[in-house]
């Protein structure tokens, strides 16, 4: 039983990062309609960035407390520019476009995306350690501060997007675009906007994820966005692409599958198969919705607009 | 009139979310018929055809075809059964060629494949030519035989709405489904159109239209039903409709306010 | 004009039965070797024609597709299973798996958007490299992250294409052998592919890429036109998969990357989409690319007197780079066809 808890923490830890990336994905879904391929790579480089300026600002002699926020603070702000500048350069020209054109550029932005990085950063794995070596043990489950951490600042966040999408002026033309673009704007929304600044956001969450990622596992590389991406692509089907809360429940759930899945994986199948499939579960889910239940937990659409 | 009509939707009802697109609407038509469904903008006449040729599920109500039940959300499987149709904002295969166009139509009623494909066999070769004569035939019978080989795309407005005709022609339906067919033709045009749909439901094939010119309808149309406010509000021949209360208040909006 | 046409043909089929010589003699084994790669290439890209360019279908992890039929092929014919089978049935075996996987693949999908089908596939691909990396155990069947090696080369009955022959005094290399089994694989894909363009079923498909509602409304049953391209599509990848394992004598799980599925992408895109002689130029050029870089490398070597870049790390970097700019300037490829040019432009 132990084990069982042990993994439901994991499974929420992971999950959580899973769902913020799930929610930019959902959200440029959401308004244009468009699956962006480089998301996953903006985890990637906010993460390198966030690793990069700590190691910096470390050897300026900044202590961990004030390096730590302000790196994240840089690696968000460097998403959230190339996260406008990709909206900007390769997606708005094609937004009249056969629908094969954009995706085509977007594995094409993702792949120059992860290319620049390995130039910048190398091909290596970089590593990244926080000092703390303290855990809770509660009847046997590990509860790390790390962990701690990761869940309550991307629920802090997730209730943000929320408030910001329900409550604010630019959540509302948010709603207004992702309904109807053309009604929106004879409304007097600047749709072109609102969807640089639906890049923006998620880019920006994209960057607290990179982060969380690299501080809960303690590596980094220039390829780490692509299978996170992958899977919080499959949390956001999961949930409804579409939905914002979907793709929060998506990315929670997907993340307790996974752990779950790993850790019994051995058990169930008597040592068939190992915890080295886990990237597998991801893929079994997002093929499973697809064939049973296409607009996911929370509703959005997965069909054909006529 | 025909003792066993060949199309009956009864009760058909749809909705979008909060908004009734469709409510409670009934329609039959026989063959050998030209049958208008008219009615203001947003009525539901397009949402009614989306749901007859399959591309919508009704949520409430039955469509009959030929005697037999209508598969829903299957668009495919109503062209098979014998219903074509053309779309209001005409969506051809646009960088294909004309005769192109009309030979896709000719798919449902072919069947070479894969393996013929490959290599070429007699019959595949037979067939092939098959498609491409019933095609130019078709092209010939709505008058646009002369711009086969052009990109569909750089027809005229009119031309284009005759090739979506021939197209839907090629699958040898036993139901046509125009959906406005005549937007954006003068009189003259009109009247052509007229007297080509006119022959083709002496030809056999019954005819159901949309339209939004009342006069061009009223000449032309066997039976005629009108849809308001995703309702049907009348239904009879041409000098009935016309007569309506309901319908004259339909179309004028505010004639009763202003008179009363 | 026919007579004109036709003399072109023989010149051309001529000077293509003599390259490898010339290759051998002025650039030596090496560059033969080159092309015989290149020619798989070509088929690749004719195969995700099939799929990309005939019913616009995005797959991206179409080197799954090549994976199964080189594992297929290494499997029959190797010491791993001990088995030895002729290629007759090695490769269509291949080619058939391939299939089936593109079905099992497309039948959930490709009832629904187009997005679908390209996430689920780019995660396929590399579903499938985490099954050949751990099919080691319990059961060893895919040997794991070594692969298979020693498998046969590839042979009809007794006559190996692995050695050399001689042939009125020719010395006919195992390089030149494969070249010529290849180019007429090749040959045979385009013939195969022109008279799809051009059948009831390609058609079908065009009319698919152009409108589906349309399409279905005429009677289409796209799902199933779309599972036949994406069969289709696959079946090439599997024959050319079959071919690289009986060729490279060994394969393993690392030539199965992401990274090659966007390769033979940005050939169809490049090349012209939808146009198989743009598509032939597009996987030519890109599986020559890497050599240029080579020398490009040896060049800065020289000048500089150390590697500042290495080019062939910007490979991938020029592919992200090719496929962004081109769907932007210029979305019919280097050489389109007529009717794409048009269509790609939306006019």
């Amino acid at each position: 039983m132990a084990t069982f808890f042990q993994q439901l923490v994991n499974g929420l830890t992971l999950g959580s990062i899973y769902a913020l990336v799930a929610l930019g994905y959902t959200m440029v879904y959401g308004i244009m309609e468009l699956i962006n391929f480089a998301h996953g790579d903006m985890v990637m480089v906010g993460a390198l960035v966030t690793l990069s300026l700590t190691h910096v600002l470390a050897g300026l002699g900044v202590p961990l407390a004030l390096a730590l926020p302000l790196s994240l603070l840089g690696a968000m702000a460097v998403c959230m520019a190339l996260g406008w500048l990709i909206e900007r350069v390769a997606y708005r020209p094609l937004r009249r476009a056969p629908r094969l054109a954009p995706l085509i550029t977007a594995i094409g932005l993702s792949m120059v995306i992860e290319q620049v990085a390995a130039l910048l950063w190398g091909r290596g794995y970089l590593t990244f350690s926080l000092p703390v070596s303290r855990v809770w043990n509660l009847g046997g489950v590990v509860v790390t501060p790390i962990q701690t951490g990761v869940l309550g600042l991307s629920l802090l966040l997730m209730w943000g997007l929320l408030w910001l999408v329900r409550k604010t002026s630019l959540g509302r033309a948010m709603r207004a675009t992702a309904q109807n673009p053309e009604v929106a704007r004879l409304m007097g929304v600047d749709t072109d906007q609102v969807i640089s600044m639906t890049f923006v956001l998620g880019s920006a969450l994209a960057a607290v994820a990179g982060l969380m990622v690299v501080a809960y596992y303690g590596i980094g590389n220039y390829t780490m966005g692509f299978m996170l991406g992958l899977k919080a692509f499959t949390a956001a089907v999961l949930g409804g692409i579409g939905s914002l809360a979907g793709a929060m429940w998506g990315g929670l759930l997907l993340g307790v599958v996974e752990a779950l899945g790993a850790g019994y994986i051995g058990d169930v199948t008597g040592g068939l198969f190992g915890s080295n499939y886990k990237d597998v579960f991801a893929f079994l889910v997002l093929i499973g919705v697809l064939i049973f239940h296409p607009q996911g937990l929370l509703g959005g659409r997965a069909g054909e607009k006529v | 009139m025909d003792e066993y009509p060949l199309l009956v939707a009864e009760r058909i009802g749809k909705h979008f979310g909060g908004l009734r697109a469709l409510q409670g609407v009934s329609l039959s038509l026989g063959e050998k018929t030209i049958t208008g469904l008219i009615g203001p903008n947003g009525a539901g006449k397009t949402t009614f055809f989306n749901v007859l040729t399959g591309i919508y599920k009704p949520d409430e109500g039955t469509v009959h075809f030929a005697g037999a039940p209508l598969p829903s959300g299957k668009p495919h499987r109503v062209a098979e059964r014998g219903i074509a149709r053309t779309f209001q904002n005409i969506r051809l295969f646009s960088q294909m060629t004309v005769l192109e166009n009309v030979m896709v139509g000719r798919h449902l009623r072919t069947r070479a494949g894969l393996l013929g494909a490959l290599f070429k066999t007699a019959g595949t070769l037979r067939e092939e030519q098959a498609i491409r004569d019933r095609a130019f035939q078709l092209l010939e019978f709505v008058g646009i035989a002369a711009h086969a080989t052009r990109v569909a795309a750089t027809l005229s407005y009119g031309d284009q709405r005759r090739l979506e005709i021939a197209r839907a022609l090629a699958t040898d339906p036993r139901l046509l489904a125009l959906d406005e067919p005549a937007a954006g033709m003068n009189a003259m045009e009109r009247k052509r159109l007229g007297g080509l749909l006119e022959q083709i439901r002496n030809m056999g094939t019954a005819v159901l239209l949309i339209e939004h010119d009342v006069r061009w309808v009223m000449g032309l149309c066997d039976r005629i039903t009108v849809l308001d406010h995703g309702e049907r509000i009348a239904e009879g021949t041409p000098r009935e409709v016309q007569t309506d209360l309901r319908v004259i208040e339909a179309y004028l909006g505010t004639s009763r306010s202003v008179t009363a | 004009m026919k007579g004109v046409s036709c003399r072109w043909l023989v010149l051309g089929g001529a000077a293509l039965i003599l390259l490898p010589f010339a290759l051998e003699l002025l650039l030596g084994n090496g560059w033969v070797r080159i092309v015989d790669f290149a020619l798989l290439y070509v088929l690749l890209a004719l195969g995700l024609n099939i799929v990309v360019g005939y019913a616009g279908l995005l797959d991206l992890g179409y080197v799954a597709f090549f994976a199964v039929g080189a594992y297929v092929y290494a499997l029959l014919n190797s010491p791993q299973w001990g088995l030895h089978w002729p290629i007759w049935i090695a490769l269509p075996a291949g080619a058939l798996l391939a299939a089936c996987f593109g079905v099992l693949l497309g039948a959930p999908t490709l009832k629904l958007r187009g997005d679908y089908l390209a996430i689920v596939t780019l995660g396929f691909g590399e579903i499938i490299r985490i099954f050949l990396n751990n099919l080691d155990s319990p059961i060893n069947i895919t040997n794991g992250p070594q692969g298979i090696e020693l498998i046969d080369s590839l042979h009809f009955g007794s006559l190996s294409l692995g050695q050399m022959h001689h042939v009125l005094g020719l010395r006919i290399p195992a390089v030149v052998n494969v070249y010529y089994l290849f180019l007429v694989v090749v040959v045979l894909g385009m013939v195969f592919s022109h008279r799809l363009e051009r059948s009831r079923i390609g058609r079908a498909w065009a009319a698919i890429r152009e409108d589906e509602v349309a399409a279905a409304s005429m009677g289409l049953n796209t799902r199933n036109l779309k599972l036949l391209a994406f069969a289709m599509g696959a079946s090439f990848g599997g024959l050319s998969g079959g071919l690289f394992a009986g060729f490279q004598g060994f394969v393993s799980p690392e030539s199965f990357t992401l990274q090659e599925s966007v390769m033979i992408l940005c050939m169809v895109v490049l090349g012209g989409m939808g146009h198989i002689a743009g598509v032939v130029l597009g996987a030519m050029l890109l599986a020559i690319l890497p050599e240029a870089l080579r020398a490009a490398g040896d060049w800065e070597q020289m000048v500089f007197g150390r590697i500042w870049v290495d080019p062939s790390n910007l490979r991938l970097l020029l592919f992200g780079m090719a496929l962004v700019l081109m769907m932007l300037r210029r979305p019919g490829g280097l050489w389109p066809s007529n009717a794409r040019r048009n269509e790609l432009q939306g006019q």
